[in-house]
């Protein structure tokens, strides 16, 4: 092969590389039932230092992906608080992971609901990005092996933490 | 005395400085993203993008510069907050791959103007191509042009 055919062959694969960069880069697939939950490390949201989903491990874990100016977040918020009064302790814990929404606001929002849970900040969106979400809220119940084990595209309600969560939790391994 | 009068004289210049410095939400929003959108801050519309126009105002109120608050924006919502890639680390590819490739186009069609023009002047001083002609074809040839009075 001469050296003309080896520039065009090394140019036409560059290209090819970063057409497949490019796709790969931004197609993300939704994490589903039975693949390990990614655990990046995140700043916390209130108080100083980092937190992962990693530190929870041996606790089953319900993510939740919230911002402060999301609607139906608002309305989730309470049902999830409660749940995490009734249910949270050693085996348990709602994660709230404030994704793409400014720390001051996050702080503001959580502190108006009264969360109780640990919450991490997540403002450029990686966390979710790794989970595949298209947007907020989305909430993953993650088991004490970091597998998730259901998930829902969309807001939390109070009947669907009594009827679909509490149950996975009371076979708790 | 002296030194009300330094004041004085100084204050004006320190003004002038303050509000050369002095940005807006406008020139401010036509250089950031929505993160949310994925469009400018300034095309946007979402709730998200009202917080951000918010957050960006109460900066420019406390007195900010245009550099500290992409600065905050950069640590609230990352690099993908600013429309243009910043000038280090790997996002000074975005700059250097294009004026790179734009060299190497650049040489590569002087090789080839450079390559062209010699083969161009090989063939002249080689003469025409061809086979060579027969005496009689040739005294034909310079009969014809003997007609012609060039």
């Amino acid at each position: 092969m001469s050296v003309r055919s080896s520039i065009a062959v090394l140019a036409v694969l560059a290209v090819i590389g970063l057409l497949v960069f490019g796709l790969v880069s931004h197609g993300s697939s939704r994490i589903a039932v039975g693949e390990t939950a990614p655990a990046p490390t995140l700043p916390r949201l209130e108080g100083d230092g980092q937190g992962s989903l990693a530190d929870y491990r041996g606790q089953w874990v319900l993510v939740n992906f919230w911002a402060s100016w999301c609607i139906p977040c608002r309305d989730e918020a309470p049902a999830l608080e409660e749940f995490q009064k009734a249910h949270g302790g050693q085996d348990f814990t709602v994660l709230g992971i404030d994704t793409r929404d400014l720390s001051g606001d996050g702080r503001q929002f959580a502190g108006k609901y009264e969360l109780s849970y640990p919450q991490l900040h997540d403002g450029d969106g990686a966390m979710a990005h790794e989970y595949g979400t298209t947007g907020v809220p989305e909430n993953f119940l993650v088991d004490p092996h970091g597998k998730v084990e259901w998930t829902t595209p969309g807001p939390v309600s109070e009947a669907m933490l009594r009827e679909e969560i509490a149950p996975l939790l009371q076979g708790r391994s | 005395m002296i030194a009300i009068a330094v004041v004085a004289a100084l204050l004006p210049s320190s003004l002038a400085v303050a509000a050369a410095a002095q940005t807006s939400l406008s020139e401010i929003s036509s250089e950031v993203m929505c993160p949310v959108c994925g469009t400018l801050l300034e095309l946007a519309e979402s709730p998200q993008a009202q917080r951000e126009k918010v957050f960006v105002q109460r900066l420019i109120d406390a007195g900010r510069s245009k550099a500290e608050i992409k600065d905050a924006l950069v640590a609230e919502y990352g690099d993908e907050v600013l429309a243009l890639p910043q000038g280090s680390g790997f996002s000074l590819s975005a700059y250097l791959v294009p004026i790179i490739g734009f060299a190497i186009a650049l040489v590569a069609l002087c090789f080839g103007v450079i390559k062209w023009r010699r083969s161009g002047e090989r063939s002249d001083r080689d003469g025409p191509a061809g086979p060579e002609l027969s005496p009689e074809d040739s005294r034909r040839l310079d009969a014809d042009l003997g007609r012609y009075d060039l």
